[in-house]
């Protein structure tokens, strides 16, 4: 699934979360990913967090409106009401981060209300100096807890899948961190969506065929040519990755 | 003219712009029954629960004229999740009766809890009359689920496609003109495009 990052209603993309350049208008990109074998998309908003700003119901609505595909949606998700407004407009999966650190109570309640698999906890880490891996929120806030303690905590809120995505390889074509993946994979019973990294078909198939993850999220390579190079909005062809039905 | 029922649940944008997609562009978003009076073909879609829906559907006054154009005047009428269900007798789900179109009734998954409810995903059809009225030939189907109670036929002849999940269900329905699909085709891509395009033309 191709995930989409979203700045001041411009579609960007970034390198380890930094560095967001301009790539296009999204309504654009989304048509042609329409044309596409997209099994689902994801749309970040990562301003919204960050500036304690409010979600762009507007962008939101103009986007659901164009998606002949499952819509996941995150980017400043802080109520209940949120939630109901965005699965109200036609998205399929509402994600979070920050609201895992500020209310997981809103999380439970929203898992309660509209099912486990309508929501998804996005988790974003980094592997410090030490090498051991750190988890971050969107809102700059450090989490000081050990992974495997924050990880029980998000699965105690009953969601239905997990976003991993790896910072350090965010942006940079260098694949997927599959010691992260494989590490976080065995602490948890739902299915993870891996993140960061992707810069080839090889990549894909190395998450797909050589981990029992189910689900990747490419960024760089579905809306850039080759790596340090133009804009081009793009999506594999389903035979190129799935090897036998 | 196609006509979208707003009855205040879902969001319809999705199908208006699919049917735009597949240069269909005489639709329309109504709730007012002189605008549905019009239609040529009618699309009932919807999100949520039974009982919900059918009171949204009296709430609007719709109930009347649905079934005019539905049974009397016989226009190509197709039912998207809680759609189709509302042309069933009943549901599991509430108390009200449906718009009871089909002699079929609206079931909860019966499913052991390896398979989580709602089924939410990608998945295959069966095409069980072998109708090529919506599907082309040779080309591999799948479309978007999102739903925990479905459609359960008393009468065989009333099943258009099954789906496996746990066991197979009959996930889409059709009688004369009447067709209730229980996937969403606004949101399968070009499996779902097919689907409009067909639909558009009957």
């Amino acid at each position: 699934m191709p995930c989409l990052l979203i700045k001041n209603k411009r579609l960007v993309k970034t390198k380890k979360f930094k560095n967001p350049s301009y790539i296009g208008d999204p309504i654009n990109a989304l048509k042609i990913y329409n044309e596409k074998e997209v099994d689902e998309l994801v749309l970040l908003d990562i301003n919204a967090s960050k500036s304690n700003s409010n979600i762009n119901f507007e962008l939101i609505t103009d986007f659901a409106a164009e998606c002949f595909m499952p819509l996941a949606y995150g980017g400043g998700v802080k109520t209940l009401s949120d939630f109901k407004k965005l699965y109200r407009l036609g998205i399929e999966k509402v994600i979070v981060n920050t609201l895992i650190f500020d209310d997981s109570e809103v999380i439970k309640a929203a898992v309660h209300n509209y099912g486990s698999q309508s929501v998804i906890v996005s988790i974003d880490v980094t592997k410090n100096k030490n090498g051991k891996y750190e988890i971050h929120s969107h809102s700059k806030r450090k989490n000081r807890k050990p992974i495997e303690d924050f990880i029980k905590h998000t699965l105690s809120l009953g969601i239905g899948e997990i976003m991993l995505t790896s910072i350090d390889r965010e942006g940079t074509w260098r694949g997927y961190d599959l010691e992260l993946l494989d590490y976080v994979n065995k602490l948890v019973d739902i299915p993870l969506i891996a993140n960061g990294g992707c810069g080839n078909i090889n990549d894909l198939k190395n998450v797909l065929y050589g981990t029992n993850i189910q689900a990747a999220a490419i960024g760089s390579m579905a809306v850039y040519q080759k790596k340090d190079t133009g804009v081009l909005i793009k999506f594999p062809k389903r035979e190129q990755i799935i090897v036998n039905e | 003219m196609i006509v979208i029922v707003d009855y205040g649940l879902g969001n319809l944008l999705s199908i208006k712009n699919m049917l735009k997609r597949v240069s269909e562009r005489n639709v329309i978003i109504s709730s007012k029954s002189e605008v549905i009076k019009k239609a040529t073909k009618i699309i009932l879609p919807g999100v949520g629960a039974f009982d919900n829906g059918m009171k949204h559907l009296e709430k609007y006054a719709l109930v009347d004229i649905l079934n005019k154009k539905a049974l009397i005047e016989k226009i190509p009428f197709l039912g998207i999740c809680l759609g189709m269900q509302l042309m069933t007798k009943r549901s599991d789900e509430g108390d009200l009766p449906g718009l009871g179109w089909f002699d079929a009734n609206t079931v909860k998954f019966d499913i052991d809890h390896s398979l989580k409810v709602p089924h939410m995903g990608w998945n295959n059809i069966k095409n069980k009359k072998n109708d090529n009225l919506f599907l082309k030939k040779n080309k591999k189907y799948r479309f978007y689920f999102v739903h925990s109670y479905h459609v359960k036929c008393n009468n065989y002849n009333d099943i258009l496609y099954t789906t496996k999940y746990g066991y197979e269900f009959h996930s889409a329905i059709k009688k004369d003109n009447l067709i209730g699909m229980q996937f969403h085709p606004e949101k399968s891509l070009h499996f779902g495009m097919d689907i409009f395009k067909s639909f558009a033309k009957l």
